[in-house]
């Protein structure tokens, strides 16, 4: 078993998708029950692999890669297929592996229009695929490779089964991250061709980097490409705009995949790969992070405050909480970063919980315009407590799992990384708290105007029906684990600080 | 007079030129079967019609066996005093010419025999056309280089106005041929330079001949020049790109992707051997006209590609920006030629898999709809689904997503453009990823027509593929596939290419 595992497991997990995926080709379209129960199959037995991969997991030496597999690829680029799993990586995977089932239960009785359960879960495994790959992958091509797979399926299901101007919102969403790794590919050479490396191992980059002493401007430029391929994923102040309307035009499970695992895949670039590699790079860079993640705070949140729609406002809510994600990992120490990987689960776990309800709502009243809903604790009760709950959740009520998320960030700012200005930080530290008052304004307000008082004239004699089967089978763990986070925090910062305390040493050193 | 001439010609002993058979194979099989073919046809006439398309196919593939005993053979020869050469480059091109050409073969039979068209000649040009082009890959003179560049460019032109009664596709005709005759005479303008400085028609010795500083410096820089810019048009980089979108547009399908794939090949398999065997000594000249063709190719030619209709017209702009992609690498020749040459040839075997896979559904789509308009692709994934993927598959391809074809493609150059570590490389590898974004919109308006628009007038009767297309389409689909996924593939082809440099010099 554990040399299975070993050797296989990870290829396991991420393969195994593509492999259902491969099998629902060959069923006819007709078959909509079995392509439901397939699809589900295949992604709990990734769930279960993973599960037994984090089992397995030695946590005492969490700051080092396991499961390591190193096997040739392209011999003529050097670009090797080399897989592992650390502290950082850990909460990213189990992240997904936990999404996407519910996901999958979720869309039971909740296909978009028009209803094609085949093509719709496909494209979901091969989301799956391309965002596991991306987390377990140590090859800076092949990570490449993996942050690029997830665009088409994303493209597709935004662009077929989205809201009225759904095709706009695709294009712009693909044309944003495409413009992004294109630059993102050329900073992966230009680092392989000035570090005069072997491989596109990140680990053996990060070391050549130091002893080659690449030259500081050099270093910056570098990370100026990395920057613009992760910062837009994120998406960082100003290149959020493709966020709200791939949002607000995207099918709930498509939103949910969205804001829970795709918009890590850009933080979590940083963290993986631009930070360890570019150390001098991240020293120049951080300031104008830390500034574009505060003005992505203060900018999300008042644009929050000017939305009509319901989900459009909970995608502005993510630039905005991104933004503490951003400003944790831009402060470079140990406890900002920490609190950043934190702030990722958090806000996966809420802000796909909200993009649920978002979609719940919608299907019940066919509109999420704020001013036409309200009396929903009166209509439907259990998801207007739901939604009041994951609200505060939102907003980093302590006891939940937001709070972890957006506090110590706070408190990280107030202490930068050695070589930062600390007037800075602490001047971006004072933004962001502002932010977290903007907050609880712009989700309470949300809430009281959806929420209380009564149902409006046009709802008031519709019946509407509560919370279903498929939707508490796939809340109820999320819901569970904001809890469980917020009381217990250490599970994630467990995994993560050893891994992270090597990083910020590296950083330092 | 001629007494006098035979005596001295008998005092020079003739040596007939000792002739490598093996080496000229491939050449000589697809010249028996252009006999054959012509035969049959003078014959059997009208029952040759049926035999003739499979008789074709037949060739491409039996002089295929040539190839691949002289791959497998692995010697590098030189023949006659070095003016034809097999080596691993000619090899590996003449095989994706040959395979092309199949696939292409494929593409025909059915649209020939379904349309208004003259069959069975329309297989002798296209062996001829090939033959050109195999002949292509081996040259390494600038007479045979010539010679191979006419022998595919007049069928080529006869191909394009095919339907004879269709005023489009004689314009289509005219036009290149007209753009074609231009660019031969400026080519020829050229290489009557290079000859006059070198006293050679052998790159090789006018390599040699023009290398460093020589006295000639502004005759040396016209004659590459103007050469090259011959072989801009057959490439169709910007400025010499006006033929292309209404060549492509009026001329029968199959005979458009020939012409956007096989021949805008062979003008580069003669701009590599120009370059890597002839003028590696002036990349001075090179690299800046280079870097402005491919900077211009691929800006301009996605600029205009945004705004198309036609999905034939959006393919020859796309076109046109692919080869602005292909032009990249050969701006840094001189400082990093092995990648540059590698990274042009991993192009074209990548880009001849996509592009003839986009044109092969087009085909197929075209037997239904009867029009190109990309509108008439819509709804195209309610009713034909496995075309809807294939389609997909090569745009997605030709825009350089991995884990198709087109990323290696586009990573190699990339790779060239930033392994050669100067600003110009850089900066063109900068242009380069703009353009692969400005690229995916219009490759997105396809797939936007396919995927989400409704069909137009609600006509939802599937879509019957022949046999023959749909092998053209497992091929080309597989092939773009595959070479994503596994781009060790396409490497042990190209891997070994860099020793066509020494053996070129030496």
């Amino acid at each position: 078993m554990k040399d299975f595992l070993n050797d296989w497991g990870i290829t396991t997990m991420v393969f195994l998708p593509l492999v259902g995926a491969l099998v629902m080709m060959l069923i006819p379209k007709a078959e909509e029950e079995l392509h439901k129960t397939l699809a589900l199959i295949t992604s709990l037995g990734v769930a279960v692999v993973g599960a037994l991969l984090a089992l397995n997991f030695d946590w005492d030496n969490s700051a080092e890669l396991q499961y390591v597999v190193n096997k040739g690829w392209i011999d003529v680029i050097k670009a090797r297929y080399t897989l592992g799993i650390d502290g950082i990586a850990m909460p990213m995977i189990l992240l997904t592996l936990l999404v996407v089932p519910l996901v999958i239960i979720y869309s039971w009785n909740h296909f978009p229009d028009p209803v094609d359960p085949k093509a719709f879960l496909i494209l979901i495994l091969v989301l799956d695929t391309g965002m596991l790959g991306s987390f377990v992958a140590q090859d800076l091509i092949l990570f490449f490779v993996f942050f690029e797979i997830v665009l088409l399926p994303m493209y597709f299901m935004i662009g077929v089964w989205g809201g009225d101007d759904r095709q706009y919102a695709s294009i712009k969403f693909f044309l944003y991250t495409l413009f992004g790794s294109a630059l993102m590919i050329v900073s992966f050479l230009a680092l392989f061709f000035v570090t005069g490396a072997e491989t596109f191992n990140m680990t053996e980059l990060a070391s050549l980097v130091r002893s080659n002493d690449v030259v500081r401007t050099t270093q910056i430029l570098i990370f100026g490409g990395m920057f613009m391929g992760f910062g837009i994923k994120v998406p960082m102040f100003p290149f959020h705009t493709w966020l709200p309307d791939a949002h607000t035009q995207a099918p709930t499970q498509g939103s949910v995949i969205l804001a829970a695992v795709l918009l890590k895949l850009g933080t979590y670039g940083f963290v993986r790969i631009a930070l360890p590699i570019l150390p001098a790079g991240a020293h120049w860079w951080a300031p104008i992070i830390g500034g574009l993640a505060c003005i992505g705070i203060i900018y999300g949140a008042l644009g929050c405050l000017a939305q009509t729609d319901m989900k459009r406002l909970i995608a502005f809510s993510s630039v905005a909480h991104m933004g503490y994600v951003m400003l944790g990992i831009a402060t470079l120490t140990d406890f900002g970063i920490n609190a950043a990987i934190f702030g990722m689960v958090a806000h996966g776990l809420i802000t796909g919980m909200l993009f649920f309800i978002a979609g719940s709502v919608k299907e019940r009243f066919h509109t999420l315009e704020i001013g036409r809903l309200g009396g929903l604790l009166k209509q439907a009760p259990h998801l207007g407590w739901i939604l009041g709950f994951t609200a505060m959740a939102s907003l980093g009520l302590p006891g939940l799992a937001g709070f972890w998320g957006e506090f110590p960030v706070i408190l990280a700012a107030y202490n930068p990384a050695p070589g930062l200005s600390v007037g800075l930080f602490r001047f971006y530290m004072f933004v962001a708290a502002l932010g977290t008052v903007l907050a609880a304004g712009y989700l309470l307000w949300l809430f009281q105007r959806t929420a209380f008082g009564t149902p409006k004239e046009e709802f008031a004699h519709e019946h509407v029906h509560d919370v279903g089967t498929a939707e508490w089978i796939a809340w109820l763990p999320m819901l569970v684990l904001i809890v469980v986070l917020g009381f217990l925090p250490v599970l994630i910062f467990g995994m993560t600080s050893d891994a992270v305390q090597v990083l910020a040493q590296s950083l330092a050193g | 007079m001629i007494a006098s001439l035979l005596a001295q010609a008998s005092q020079v002993p003739f040596e007939a030129p000792v002739i490598d058979f093996h080496a000229l194979a491939p050449e000589i099989v697809l010249v028996a079967f252009t006999a054959v073919v012509l035969l049959v046809d003078v014959i059997k006439l009208e029952e040759a019609k049926r035999l003739i398309p499979g008789l074709t196919g037949l060739a491409m593939l039996a002089s295929l066996i040539p190839v691949i005993s002289l791959a497998l053979d692995g010697a590098d020869r030189s023949l006659f005093g070095g003016a034809f050469v097999v080596d691993n480059l000619s090899l590996v091109l003449q095989a994706m010419f040959l395979l092309t050409a199949y696939v292409v073969t494929l593409l025909s039979s059915n649209y020939l025999a379904e349309g208004d068209f003259w069959e069975s000649e329309f297989y002798l040009m296209l062996l001829s056309s090939v033959l050109g082009m195999v002949l292509m890959c081996s040259a390494r003179d600038l007479v045979s280089i010539f010679v191979a560049l006419e022998l595919l460019s007049i069928p080529a032109y006869m191909m394009a106005t095919w339907e004879k009664r269709n005023l489009r596709s004689n314009e289509a005709g005219l036009k290149y041929y007209l753009m074609g005759v231009f660019a031969s005479a400026l080519m020829l303008y050229g290489m009557s330079l290079l000859f006059g400085v070198s006293g050679s028609t052998l790159l090789t010795e006018i390599g040699a001949a023009i290398e460093g500083g020589s006295s000639s410096t502004p005759i040396v820089t016209l004659g590459i020049v103007l050469v090259i810019v011959g072989f801009a048009f057959k490439v169709s980089a910007v400025p010499f790109h006006t033929w292309a979108p209404d060549t492509y547009e009026g001329a029968p399908t199959p005979v458009t992707a020939f012409l956007a794939v096989a021949s805008k090949a062979a003008g580069f398999v003669a701009l590599l051997q120009l370059i890597f065997v002839g003028f590696l000594g002036r990349t001075d000249v090179i690299e800046p006209l280079m870097w402005v063709l491919a900077a211009a190719s691929m800006t301009v030619g996605n600029l205009i590609a945004l705004r198309q209709t036609n999905v034939v017209r959006l393919l020859a702009y796309s076109g046109i920006a692919q080869a602005g992609f292909m032009l990249a690498p050969l701006a840094v020749s001189g400082s990093n030629p092995d990648d540059a040459l590698t990274a042009v040839v991993t192009y074209l075997l990548i880009y001849a898999g996509m592009n003839l896979g986009a044109f092969a559904v087009i085909i197929a789509v075209s037997r239904k709809t009867r029009s190109g308009e990309i509108s008439s692709l819509g709804g195209l994934f309610g009713y034909a689904p496995g075309l809807t993927v294939a389609m997909t598959l090569c745009l997605a391809s030709l825009a350089g997503i991995p884990p198709l074809g087109g990323w290696f493609a586009k990573f190699v150059v990339f790779r060239a453009l930033t392994a050669a570590d100067t600003p110009a490389g850089y900066a063109l590898a900068i242009v380069v990823a703009l353009n692969s974004v400005i690229a995916f919109y219009y490759y997105g308006l396809v797939l936007k027509a396919m995927w989400f628009s409704p069909a137009p007038d609600g006509d939802t009767t599937p879509i019957r593929v022949p046999v023959s297309l749909l092998s053209a389409l497992t091929i080309t689909v597989a092939a773009t596939v595959l070479f994503g996924v596994f781009p060790g593939l396409i490497g042990h082809f190209t891997g070994n290419l860099a020793g066509l440099l020494s053996f070129a010099g030496g």
